[in-house]
């Protein structure tokens, strides 16, 4: 093949070749640079841990020296001025019990047929496209939704079961994907040896494949309540904010949160504020620890991180 | 065998239960929402800046701008910090250390949206009321409280998609001599480009949907914001605020600013999708 001759280059500019050398010459080396690039990325991350540790710290110091014995046993009194919290621990144990407990067998079933018993196709897409756009759906809209069809529909009224109802379709998206990742992660010559031995599909799974995925889809069940206990918009306009103990799962029931923002909002207590803040972080760091626990013993069984 | 097919019959019905939700979420807020804005008329809904309920006015382009400027300047400092975080974990960090900080990243995205509101509302409104100027209560209030919202969320999946650049790039690179900072902002992060985007787009998302944390930091004004210490209300807080005591008309306007927020939602998800698929197609090991 023959080469096309090319054409000389322009000469460059005299002016030019100076600026460029000049240019070269201000700039740092690219290790002096990487320095500086690195130290500055390091404090990005400094900061952040600071922040993390500033709020959890400022709860906790403010509120815990609240959070006495009868603040957590007794009902609050004028609103919330006085008492304690009693009810909206109750509460919010019943929402987030029940919507985890709702959630937790349907995505976990929606994780075993999408990755056991059927191929990718169009059905697998359509159903991690619902459970993606579920994903991004803001609370409130939860809410909204929540309140006119459990709420008024179904006719279940501002209630725990609305509630919890609602919580359960909003930590579905995150249960089908924990769990997915979790028995995929589980190594394909476990099923071999279980077909081998002449189980069906269903002991496999059963036996092999959820028994080993089990410490992964607890991180994500477990990750799930976290979400329900911290969760505000939704519960406001599903479970309502009544103050008294509930009676039954019938009855409207404020959660930890809700009462947190109405003390802090309207200017209720702060004291009491702070306490049921501080309740609130011990529950989050509390369930975060187990969650981070769970997840390594997996890790340490052989699964992948997720 | 036959059980074995009832199985996946009974499994199949439960899995579709995810994309079920979505359905009757989508109809019954739009069946809540769209006729009054068909009422009211698209252009007075969406083009006025009269809320009032009393006069039964709803106009929500206040609160349409109130959100937008919220969710820009939440990107415009959340951004920075969660690409810092995400290179800095997956490229300069012993594995070790990684391990720590990942969960403690994690653990930012656990905390209640109404502590990161309580939070904001009594050290940084102070902080800007002294040296920013203006009542406190404002779009930079919630800017740099949703800019911390969403760091975890942009973050993982930067990281992810950081992870995603095939080893053999970084190794290229490095061999022809490139610093790891070089390696990092020449190749790695255009070659994560897409996902990267994805994980903006989400983090968008992220901030435009949330609720509490905003209500209590951005002073909930009807005004159009005309500086960043002014105070606004989003479409979220609109609902939030006003949901516990509406009815009729007004309350079926609340379903309508939710159906503009469920919208926009679609519309970010469907984005990042649409940018995240273009990533597996580009040929990303994942």
């Amino acid at each position: 093949m023959k080469l096309a001759p090319t054409a000389p280059l322009p000469p460059v500019p005299a002016s030019e070749r100076r600026n460029a050398a000049r240019r070269i010459r201000l700039m740092p080396s690219p290790t002096v640079t990487e320095r500086i690039v690195v130290a500055l990325l390091w404090a990005m991350a400094a900061i952040t841990i600071a922040v993390l540790v500033f709020i959890i710290g400022y709860i906790l110091l403010h509120g815990l020296p609240h959070v006495t014995w009868s603040f957590l046993t007794e009902s609050p009194r004028r609103m919330g001025r006085e008492g304690g919290v009693l009810p909206m621990i109750v509460g919010t144990v019943l929402v987030t019990g029940l919507a985890v407990l709702i959630a937790a067998p349907i995505g976990v079933a929606t994780a075993v047929y999408l990755t056991e018993y059927t191929a990718e196709g169009r059905l697998t897409a359509v159903i991690r496209f619902g459970a993606d756009c579920l994903a991004g759906i803001p609370s409130i809209v939860f809410g909204l939704f929540g309140f006119v069809f459990f709420a008024i529909t179904l006719g279940l009224g501002l209630s725990i079961l609305s509630g919890a109802l609602t919580l359960a379709l909003m930590v579905l998206p995150t249960i089908i994907r924990t769990s997915e990742e979790a028995i995929r992660a589980v190594p394909y010559a476990y099923r071999e040896a279980s077909f081998g031995l002449g189980s069906t599909r269903w002991q496999t799974t059963l036996y092999v494949v959820l028994r080993s995925a089990l410490p992964g889809i607890s991180t994500g069940v477990v990750l799930s309540v976290g979400r329900s206990i911290s969760e505000t918009a939704a519960v406001m306009l599903t479970a309502g904010s009544a103050l008294g103990l509930p009676d039954s799962l019938f009855d409207s029931s404020r959660t930890l949160a809700l009462h947190f923002y109405y003390l802090a909002q309207e200017n209720i207590s702060e004291a009491n504020a702070y306490a049921t803040a501080a309740v609130l972080v011990m529950a989050i760091l509390a369930i975060n620890l187990f969650a981070y626990w769970l997840m390594r013993r997996f890790i340490a069984r052989g699964g992948h991180h997720a | 065998m036959k059980q074995d097919k009832l199985i996946k019959a009974i499994l199949m019905a439960v899995a579709l239960s995810a994309i079920g939700g979505l359905g009757l979420i989508t109809l019954f807020i739009f069946k809540e929402g769209l006729p009054i804005i068909l009422q009211i008329g698209v252009a007075d809904f969406f083009c006025s800046t009269d809320w009032s309920p009393g006069e039964q006015r709803f106009g929500i382009l206040s609160m349409i701008v109130g959100s937008v400027a919220v969710t820009l300047g939440a990107m415009a400092i959340g951004v920075v910090f969660s690409l810092g975080l995400a290179i800095v974990l997956t490229q300069f960090c012993p594995p070790k250390v990684a391990g720590v900080l990942k969960p403690l990243i994690e653990l930012l995205a656990g905390i209640p949206s109404v502590v990161y509101g309580f939070i904001g509302m009594v050290t940084i409104i102070p902080l800007i009321r002294e040296y920013v100027g203006g009542p406190g209560f404002s779009v930079l209030a919630a800017s740099i409280v949703l800019g911390i919202m969403v760091l975890p969320t942009v973050t993982s999946i930067s990281i992810d998609a950081l992870n995603a650049v095939p080893r053999s790039f970084w190794e290229g690179s490095v061999a022809l001599g490139a610093t790891r900072w070089q390696t990092t902002h020449m190749l790695l992060l255009k070659a994560a480009r897409s996902g990267i985007l994805a994980a903006i787009i989400l983090g968008m998302g992220r901030a435009i949907g949330e609720t509490m944390a905003v209500i209590m930091v951005t002073g909930n004004s009807l005004e159009i914001p005309r500086a960043i210490t002014d105070p606004v209300r989003t479409l979220t807080s609109n609902i939030a605020l006003e949901m516990n005591y509406a009815t009729g008309q007004h309350r079926k306007a609340l379903f309508a600013t939710g159906v503009t927020l469920f919208i926009i939602i679609m519309a970010l998800n469907t984005l990042a999708m649409a940018v995240s698929r273009r990533r597996v197609a580009g040929g990303g090991n994942r």
